[in-house]
């Protein structure tokens, strides 16, 4: 296989609901990323684009085709990934086998995704198709009830008492809006930086235990990324990240996952093939952009990806462990607590972070001092559907 | 490859308050909801069975938002309850004040009977789940 590298990325804010339709918004990712790549449209081999739940939020299918040919990349092969919220990983993670392969030698991939134009009863339900529809939604499940049950397993699992862990839970939250709130394409840029736990603890309930400040808002946004061969890397940017480790990994419905629960099998085993294949450890990863949908989330991920052991992630987060200048930087981006989770760009939005944060291009108050190496983690669904990618500097 | 249960018979036993299961020829495991190979071995060669329905809340969350159209049904409690003969599954938990339910609820034994859901514009018809309630 080629060495794969991004030579250039694009995102555009996340936000609330906005009047951009998603091939706009793909498009004017696709576009920041084609022109700092220093590329035009038609060097673009093959686009790879996730998105969710477009028919929902805009009537609006096969948005890949669409936004291919608003951008000028005519008559090019456009693939459209769904994996719930994981879907720009997927998309990501095809596209390099497709250039790793050596038949594409520059491709396109990203997401995009409308959920906060939904509105929170459209997008619960629509987020709640992830979960299985036969057997687990006519129970009333949502996506933060997932989560909440979780929590619940999680503080009987390890004998945490609750209040100590929704406290913890809080500290991950603090956290993301710390970093959130300087990153100016966060959904919360300028915003919450003075939460506290008592705020967090005490804002209104979704899904016992979880309170809003434990939830990611709906957003909508866009990103996207330039992967190139290594030998078209080199003649384009002095930059190149390389993507040297890729892992995913499928699971069926939560209940069928429970033998792990609450730790989620499919993370361990996508984020195993990633470490093996980039030859590295967890404690090598300098920073991780990981799913933090629910403060909860980021708990279990960070355990799952061996960061932290299980049980003990809380009071990593306390210790300011889970941090810039801690073991790991967790969510330097503000995470998709903060920086927002237009799910269908997601994993991309975590990519455009992880290559900036390796080129020292973020702004310094959330910049990781001199990373080296990155890693991606995204999920969807209960664990349905899991992506992670680790990055290296290619200088 | 025929399943021997599919959704809908699983479906229409669950209103009856009969929970359908699949037992595993190869190695014993039980398997519901229903699949087409075991959740084990991936083994296709199951026999329905009919399990007994009871167990225990492994976990557990009261709903506060809820999706669009199931509005009314707030404040609910969710429950994922272990059964006597192995799997979890999902169903919701009456008999409670839902704005009481805490974690003492966490090893609760619970019986089993059924809900329907009468489905919406995306759900393909309605669709049973189990409904429990405390053991005492
Ligand atoms: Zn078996």
């Amino acid at each position: 296989m080629k060495k794969v590298a991004v030579v250039g990325v694009g995102e555009t804010k996340f936000s609330g609901p906005q009047d951009m339709t998603e091939v706009e918004l793909f498009a004017e990712a696709a576009m920041e990323a084609i022109t700092e790549s220093n590329l035009k449209p038609k060097d673009i081999k093959a686009l790879f684009v996730g998105n969710a739940l477009g028919d929902f939020a805009e009537g609006q299918g096969m948005v890949q085709s669409l936004a291919a040919e608003n951008i000028g990349c005519l008559y090019v092969p456009a693939t459209r990934y769904e994996g719930a919220c994981a879907s720009a990983s997927m998309a990501i993670r095809d596209a390099c086998m497709w250039v790793a392969s050596g038949y594409y030698d520059i491709v396109l991939a990203g997401g995009v995704e409308r959920a906060a134009t939904m509105g929170t009863g459209l997008a619960t339900r629509t987020f709640a198709m992830f979960s299985d529809s036969r057997y687990e939604y006519p129970a009333g499940i949502t996506f933060p009830a997932v989560f909440a049950m979780l929590t619940h397993l999680y503080a009987d699992t390890y004998k945490i008492p609750l209040q100590k862990l929704r406290e913890q839970m809080a500290r991950v939250s603090i956290q993301s809006y710390k970093h959130g709130s300087v990153n100016p394409r966060a959904q919360f840029y300028g915003k919450n930086a003075d939460m506290t736990v008592e705020k967090v603890l005490g804002s209104f309930v979704v899904s016992t235990p979880l309170t809003l400040h434990d939830c990611c808002p709906f957003s909508d946004g866009a990103a996207a990324v330039v992967l190139a061969s290594e030998e078209v890397a080199s003649k384009l940017t002095g930059k190149p990240v390389y993507v040297t480790g890729t892992g995913q990994s499928s699971c069926g419905p939560l209940g069928n996952q429970s033998d792990y629960l609450p730790r989620i099998r499919a993370r361990e085993i996508s984020s195993q093939r990633a470490y093996e294949m980039a030859g590295v450890k967890p404690q090598d990863i300098d920073l991780c952009e990981l799913h933090d949908c629910f403060s909860i989330a980021s708990l279990i991920a960070a355990e799952s990806l061996g960061f932290f052991d299980y049980g003990t992630a809380g009071e990593a987060w306390e210790k300011g462990e889970a941090d810039i200048g801690g073991k790991t930087a967790v969510n330097p981006s503000g995470g998709l607590k903060s920086k927002g989770h237009p799910i269908g760009a997601t994993g991309a939005g975590q990519v455009y972070e992880v290559v900036r944060q390796l080129r020292g291009e973020v702004e310094p108050e959330r910049q990781v001092p001199d990373a080296k190496i990155g890693m991606t983690d995204t999920l969807g669904g209960d664990g349905g559907t899991l992506v992670n990618m680790i990055f290296e500097r290619g200088w | 490859m025929e399943h021997k249960l599919i959704f809908k018979d699983y479906n229409e036993a669950l209103k009856q308050n009969k929970l359908l299961g699949l037992k595993c020829r190869a190695c014993g495991a039980i398997t519901v909801p229903p699949k087409i190979v075991c959740r084990q071995c991936a083994s296709p060669d199951m026999d329905v069975i009919e399990l007994k329905g009871s167990g225990k809340i492994r976990t557990f969350t009261t709903v506060f938002v809820a999706s669009e159209g199931r509005e009314d049904e707030v404040p609910y409690t969710i429950v994922m309850v272990e059964l006597d003969d192995g799997p979890w599954i999902m169903g919701n938990l009456e008999g409670i004040d839902p704005k009481e339910a805490s974690m003492e609820l966490v090893g609760k034994k619970v019986k089993m009977g059924h809900k329907v859901f009468p489905g919406d514009k995306y759900s393909a018809g309605e669709g049973a789940r189990p409904l429990f309630s405390l053991v005492n």
